[in-house]
């Protein structure tokens, strides 16, 4: 699923669904990802921004291309993620608090939501 | 090889004159926008041979894998869709008839009619058709999109983006619709005034513009030059600025991601005030 209203440029959509996969273990270690250009056709993007998904999956250590055969999918290594996921975090608690200072929403107001976030997951 | 290398290409004309440089990469899609006006019909034939260059050099593929799709086709008008299959194919030895069938008589347009009688979609789905028969693996599309219905246009992107599965094979896509682009063109030449203004890949492109915008006072007369196809209206101005420049306009003035049309617009707008 991808959004070209969203802000987020489409390479980082398609890396962001396709580790959230792998780390969900929706695709198995090993698995054959599809190559960079039938990827392209399926989601009408162009090459250049499906080979910068990939090679930047690659860079965060999610796949394995092998130059001929492929890109595939790698065993998350676990400090790793664990590293990106509370980058992210940080950002967005960034972003919450400045959102959270601009409307003078209360420390312990942010507290709770988070704790309300925390018990109602998301899906 | 890439299918196209324009050096130095200049033509003379009287008011106007096309000075450029084009490379279009093998394997990948390069999207040629600009003003009507601006000289990508005239690069087009430049690079086809049908216009000679006053100078320069053109390096083009063999004719054989080369596949062009215009506005309209330019086969005899009184022919069928089924007689210009077969005379072509007298010109490709790999013509694929089946293939041809299959992308006209099997795509809604009808052997039995005739060039004249096609429509606009029809019309590019036949050259389309001829192109892919004949295994091109350079295609040149200069407005193939204009006068087409968006379940044409979104036809002939699905066929692209199926064309471009095979790293071999190039296109090269003029158009003066930017929303064609936005999602298949991994490069994007911006030509004006017969010149390229830009030259570079789709994302870099739009990294390397910022849409400005901000309230009547907050535009010294002296950073108004940093300013391309600069607006002003009662309750501001907004235009394009180079990235690099944005911060000098300082904090009041807001920047947002600008699009492909913006930026064609706005660099063919600071011309016409020039």
């Amino acid at each position: 699923m991808l959004s070209s209203t969203s802000g987020t440029p489409i390479y980082a959509q398609i890396e962001r669904q396709i580790s959230a996969a792998i780390l969900r273990g929706d695709l198995a270690e090993g698995e054959a990802l599809p190559s960079i250009r039938t990827l392209a056709r399926d989601l009408r993007v162009s090459v250049i921004t499906t080979t910068r998904a990939y090679s930047d999956l690659a860079n965060d250590g999610f796949v394995t291309n092998v130059p001929g055969r492929g890109s595939f999918v790698r065993r998350p290594d676990a400090a790793l993620v664990r590293h990106q996921m509370e980058a992210e975090i940080d950002g967005l608690f960034a972003e919450a608090a400045r959102l959270a200072l601009l409307a003078e929403i209360p420390s312990a107001d942010l507290h709770a939501r988070l704790t309300t976030a925390l018990t109602t997951p998301e899906e | 090889m890439n299918p196209l290398e324009l050096h130095g290409l200049t033509k003379h004309y009287p008011g106007f004159t096309l000075d450029l440089s084009l490379t279009v990469p093998r394997g990948y899609v390069m999207g040629f926008v600009g003003a009507n006006g601006s000289g990508k019909t005239t690069t087009i034939k430049c690079a086809l041979g049908l216009v000679r260059p006053d100078a320069g050099t053109v390096t083009l593929a063999p004719k054989s894998v080369i596949g062009v799709v215009l506005d309209q086709p330019s086969y005899v008008a009184d022919w069928t869709v089924a007689t210009t299959g077969r005379l072509l194919s007298r010109f490709y030895p790999s013509w694929d008839a089946d293939r041809f069938a299959a992308l006209t008589d099997g795509a809604g347009v009808p052997s039995k009619r005739r060039i004249k009688e096609l429509s606009r979609g029809m019309g590019m789905k036949l050259q389309l058709a001829v192109a892919l028969s004949h295994g091109a693996e350079f295609l040149i599309l200069d407005e193939p999109t204009s006068g087409l219905d968006p379940f044409a246009r979104d036809q002939l992107l699905e066929g692209l983006a199926e064309f471009m599965t095979d790293e071999n094979h190039s296109v090269l896509f003029s158009t003066h619709i930017t929303s064609d682009l936005d999602k298949i063109a991994d490069y994007v030449t911006v030509i004006d005034a017969g010149r390229v203004v830009t030259s570079s890949t789709l994302d870099d492109l739009v990294e390397s513009y910022r849409l400005a915008s901000g309230g009547p006072d907050d535009l010294p007369l002296d950073l108004s030059g940093l300013v391309i196809g600069l607006r002003r209206h009662r309750t501001g101005w907004d235009g394009l600025v180079a990235t690099d420049d944005a911060a000098s306009l300082g904090r009041h003035v807001q920047l947002e991601e600008p699009t492909l049309d913006d930026i064609v617009v706005r660099i063919a707008k600071e011309r016409a005030h020039v």
